[in-house]
């Protein structure tokens, strides 16, 4: 009901813009259906849906800009929201980094939405959670998990004629299997934009593997070791560093890929060669919009290449600033991964550390992108090439821009979601990644 | 609105400055204006009546109305001006013995009711894989009550241009104190949220909290180093008046802190000076040190290592596949002789602390709010526990700390304030610096990091001084310390009397799946733990 089409949208939008008398006008539309369950100690606790649609207007007179909205779509309402964002601007002081609205702006199709994932049912959600806790239960292990899909539009208009539309659907799987000594714990996930992708049984199959394997573990030293990374791992710690590519954090001096002396690292090698990671949103497997909120349209960009860094991103504002492109970030990040499994990265292991998930991943210092975490739910001893046992947790002290330098083979790609952005990321054998203590935590 | 998104409207994300997502813009004058209390009786009356009509054994609805104000300014440039508003009714159910929620924006009573005729066709689906059906702690009725946070002056009320005012004599006072970059804002927050159930409560309640985040930057361009300070205030469930900058308030010492009433120019002025400072301070040298925690750094260390282990839901797993579970399980506490902390240890939760983020007259599923011990004399006694969760602890009632972020999400146990009573003998802060040999004063929270059982942390912090034969000599820098709960409770030594009590807190409690936060205080007086292990987090690129 809240997911407005093209033509409907475009009509709604088109009503707001002609009644506004201020310099400059632009509408935001959005709107969502969401769905989801979560189940935990071999049972559903909650489940449910939620729809919501809103309506921004932000009015500029010069630089002096106000924000109203509503939710409703009469022509009294809208009429209404758009003197209330005009008095708004009007009572306003300037804000001088304000950017006047873009002009009409071509935007490729990306193929973000899937009919099936927008019409799933509470019984599809029940009966995914019960193909989750029946094999759990069965096996001596409970399950806690959540399945959350969404179906959502946005669109966007301004005073210059710029006009963007966009839909998407996404299904997310989450799951922790616990064996019921309290000695084992394994986590998977799952996350698509087409449900059909979706293989919950097969998801929680892999986490209750790993909760029965990391059964009873041994305590090794804290210490530097190889690591091999599963790729969620791998891009909850990598994508952080993503946060620190705005240009003008960089010619400000505050950032990793700031320069003694002035300038910015744009254009040096920061990473090993085989380091390349790019944006695109018409990538089949992350599919997502072609434009930001700004009306930008966003391509496919180059962020590392061949451990270059090829570009940081610029704000509209930043790029006016210094007379260059605006450089929008990307909606989605791509990691370029080799040919071999996680299997053949551990047969060429000699002695390692298999990671299957980091947790509570916080800076320590921005300067040198400093992290500290911990493993969990599957950290396994690898010796010749083979897994040997399961060990305890650690907490790590490490840098993603130190990991990428120290990099020994990386894996195939894998869709993994970061903060809610879908990402491709390998899997990758790193040396002396640092261990700072151990954890009893299990 | 969650950290995230925070940050993006506050523009100290990704750099860049976006309308929160969670919440609609609306004007200014709309924020002061109250919701129909009329409207929202017929439309819960319409949902309570839907979900019985489709089966429900018991209902509640909320008709919550959320609004926020963010002035986001950095050096002498306002950024943004953003005025939020989200309104709908979340309808939850019991059917078949088992949970069911729907939302909806719409404020009409046919939707209302079609959300709630969902919530229980929702529960009915889940019913069929249901192996825990769910059990109430009584709660009697109280007819229709209303309560509001005792605020001196609605911070929604206080004009734009006094805001703007205030954030760029702060900024500029930053500037001229050796800061290269500044950035400023005002959070504000009231929820006005109606909630009714089947148990006969009509309860309306008016929440305000108020939040002046801040951070300084100091660039040393020639070396490419840079540090950052941020302010030492707390979001606080009060009004504009906490913003006044009474000098009653103020705790001298190292750097000024404050209690129920911030100077924030006075704070950037110091966080410039200190920024700077840190620029050309020594680096720790690791090994185990006295630590004496100030309260705007022992909050953080309280809310993880104590608030969290003790929420009922993940010691019983609910939380297992997002927050964690606890490392203090049921067993422990039946023994009635856990040793938390050392015997000057005593930590009580409550929903009720003057000034506190979390106070409320009812919580979300109308329950009176109370105050109750967690660990007393260093031994685990209590937990958190809401109406479904009470009868595994042998409690009669809940503790009244339901809570859900919004009109959209689903109510469940959240945390209470979690405080630290201070010590009952007389002792200062000065009093306490002076009997350390070898230590470590902190201030402020840094980096924060536990595990999913919350046995191992590893915490950072603002400002660090080194205390060497009971003097401060210094600031220094690098500073974070690993321990484990139950070692770092049992090697409390020392606390701080009352006049040093104050309270930290957070907007950004985060849990659940989908996630939400929730906003929570903690009170301390200064604290003292013995032999931490402290480490240098110092390290080199390329």
């Amino acid at each position: 009901m809240t997911i407005l089409n093209k033509i409907a949208a475009r009509a709604s939008l088109e009503k707001v813009i002609a009644l506004s008398i201020a310099d400059g006008c632009e509408a935001n539309l959005e709107g969502s259906n969401i769905g989801n369950i979560r189940y935990a100690r071999n049972s559903v606790s909650t489940a449910g849906v939620t729809e919501d649609i809103s309506l921004v207007v932000q009015c500029n007179f010069g630089k002096k800009v106000g924000t109203a909205t509503i939710n409703e779509f009469d022509d009294a309402s809208l009429a209404k929201v758009v003197a209330r964002a005009e008095e708004t601007a009007r009572l306003a002081p300037e804000s001088p980094e304000f950017m006047p609205v873009l002009g009409p702006q071509k935007y490729a199709e990306s193929d973000a939405f899937v009919t099936a994932t927008a019409a799933i049912k509470p019984q599809y959600r029940a009966k995914a959670a019960a193909a989750s806790i029946g094999p759990a239960r069965e096996n001596g292990a409970t399950a806690a998990g959540f399945l959350n899909d969404s179906a959502s539009f946005s669109a966007m208009m301004n005073s210059e004629g710029l006009f963007a539309y966009h839909t998407s659907t996404n299904v997310n799987f989450t799951v922790t299997v616990r064996s019921n000594d309290g000695t084992g714990s394994g986590w998977a996930s799952s996350d698509d934009n087409d449900v059909r992708r979706l293989d919950v049984a097969q998801t929680s199959g892999v986490a209750l593997q790993k909760a029965l394997q990391s059964r009873e573990a041994k305590a090794l030293e804290p210490g530097k070791y190889t690591v091999i990374l599963e790729p969620n791992a791998a891009a909850q710690l990598i994508g952080r560093m993503f946060f620190s590519f705005g240009a003008r954090q960089a010619d400000e001096g505050r950032s990793f890929l700031a320069k003694k002396g002035g300038g910015t690292r744009l254009g040096e090698q920061v990473f090993d060669e085989r380091v390349s990671v790019y944006g695109d949103p018409l990538d089949k497997r992350v599919p997502v919009g072609t434009w930001n909120q700004s009306g930008e349209p966003v391509g496919k960009l180059d962020i590392i290449k061949n451990g270059v860094v090829e570009n940081l991103f610029y704000s509209r504002y930043w790029a006016d600033f210094k007379g260059v492109d605006s450089v929008p970030q990307p909606n989605n990040l791509i990691m370029v991964g080799g040919d071999k499994t996680q299997e053949e990265l551990i047969k060429n292991t000699e002695r390692g550390i298999l990671v299957s998930r980091l947790w509570y991943i916080r800076a320590l210092d921005p300067q040198t992108q400093l992290y500290t975490g911990l493993t969990r739910d599957g950290t396994f001893y690898i010796e010749d090439g083979e897994i040997k046992f399961p060990v305890k947790n650690f907490r790590f002290n490490e840098s993603p821009v130190i990991m990428l330098n120290n990099l020994e083979e990386l894996g195939k790609g894998e869709r993994v979601s970061v903060f809610g952005f879908p990402v491709v990321m390998p899997s990758m054998k790193v040396r002396e990644f640092t261990f700072s203590s151990l954890s009893d935590a299990v | 609105m969650d950290r995230r998104n925070f940050l993006k409207v506050a523009g100290v994300g990704a750099g860049t400055i976006a309308l929160p997502v969670t919440g609609r813009a609306i004007a200014a004058d709309e924020l002061t204006l109250p919701a129909d209390a009329s409207l929202q009786r017929v439309l819960a009356d319409a949902a309570l009546a839907a979900a019985k009509q489709a089966g429900a054994s018991y209902a509640d609805v909320r008709v919550g109305r959320y609004l926020n104000q963010f002035v986001v300014t950095r050096e002498l440039k306002v950024q943004n001006i953003v005025n939020t508003e989200s309104v709908g009714v979340g309808v939850r159910v019991i059917a078949k013995d088992t949970w069911g929620f729907a939302a909806t924006s719409s404020l009409t009573p046919k939707a209302v009711a079609e959300a709630a005729r969902n919530a229980v066709a929702i529960a009915k689906a889940n019913s069929v894989y249901q192996t825990e059906p769910v059990k109430l702690a009584p709660v009697k009725g109280v007819g229709e009550v209303s309560w509001r946070t005792p605020i001196k002056k609605n911070a929604m009320e206080i004009p734009i241009a006094d805001k703007v005012d205030m954030l760029m004599a702060v900024n500029e006072a930053a500037l001229n104190n050796g800061a290269s970059f500044v950035n400023s804002t005002f959070y504000l927050v009231n929820e006005q949220k109606y909630f009714a159930s089947t148990d006969g409560s009509y309860i309306d309640q008016d929440i305000h909290r108020v939040w002046a985040p801040m951070s300084v930057t100091a660039v040393d361009k020639e070396t490419g180093k840079f540090r950052s300070r941020n302010g030492l205030s707390d979001p606080m469930g009060m009004g504009w008046e906490y913003f006044d900058g009474d000098d009653s308030e103020k705790i001298p010492g190292v750097t000024t802190r404050y209690r129920y009433s911030y100077d924030m120019v006075e704070d950037a002025t110091l966080a410039a000076q200190q920024a700077q400072a840190k620029l050309t301070a020594p680096s720790v040298k690791p090994g185990r040190y006295s630590l004496v925690l100030d309260p705007t750094h022992l909050m953080l260390t309280i809310h993880e290592s104590v608030g969290h282990p003790l929420e009922l839901d993940r010691v019983l797993g609910y939380e297992a596949n997002y927050a964690g579970t606890s490392f203090a399980t049921l067993d422990k506490w039946r023994t009635k002789e856990f040793e938390y902390g050392s015997s000057l240890v005593n930590l009580f939760a409550d929903k009720v602390q003057p000034h506190s983020l979390g106070a409320v007259g009812y919580d979300d599923e109308g329950v009176k709010t109370k105050k109750w011990d967690l660990v007393r004399d260093g031994v685990l006694v209590n937990y958190q526990a809401i109406r479904d969760q009470a009868h595994i602890i042998d409690e009669k009632e809940s503790h009244g700390c339901c809570y859900a972020d919004s009109w959209s999400t689903v109510q469940f146990q959240r945390m209470p304030n979690v405080s630290l009573e201070p010590g009952t003998e007389k002792l200062s802060v000065d009093e306490m610096i002076a009997d350390v040999e070898d230590g470590i004063y902190i201030v402020g929270r840094g980096s924060y990091s536990i595990d999913q059982q919350r046995y191992n942390f590893q915490f950072g912090g603002q400002l660090f001084y080194e205390i060497k034969d009971g003097e401060i000599t210094g600031q220094i820098e690098d500073v974070a310390y690993q321990s484990n709960t139950q070692e770092f409770w049992n090697a409390c030594s020392a606390i701080c009397d009352e006049r040093d009590y104050r309270l930290g807190g957070s907007f950004f409690d985060g849990k659940g799946q989908p996630s939400q936060v929730s906003a929570v205080s903690h009170g301390c007086a200064t604290t003292r733990f013995d032999d931490v292990n402290v480490i240098n987090t110092a390290r080199k690129l390329g």
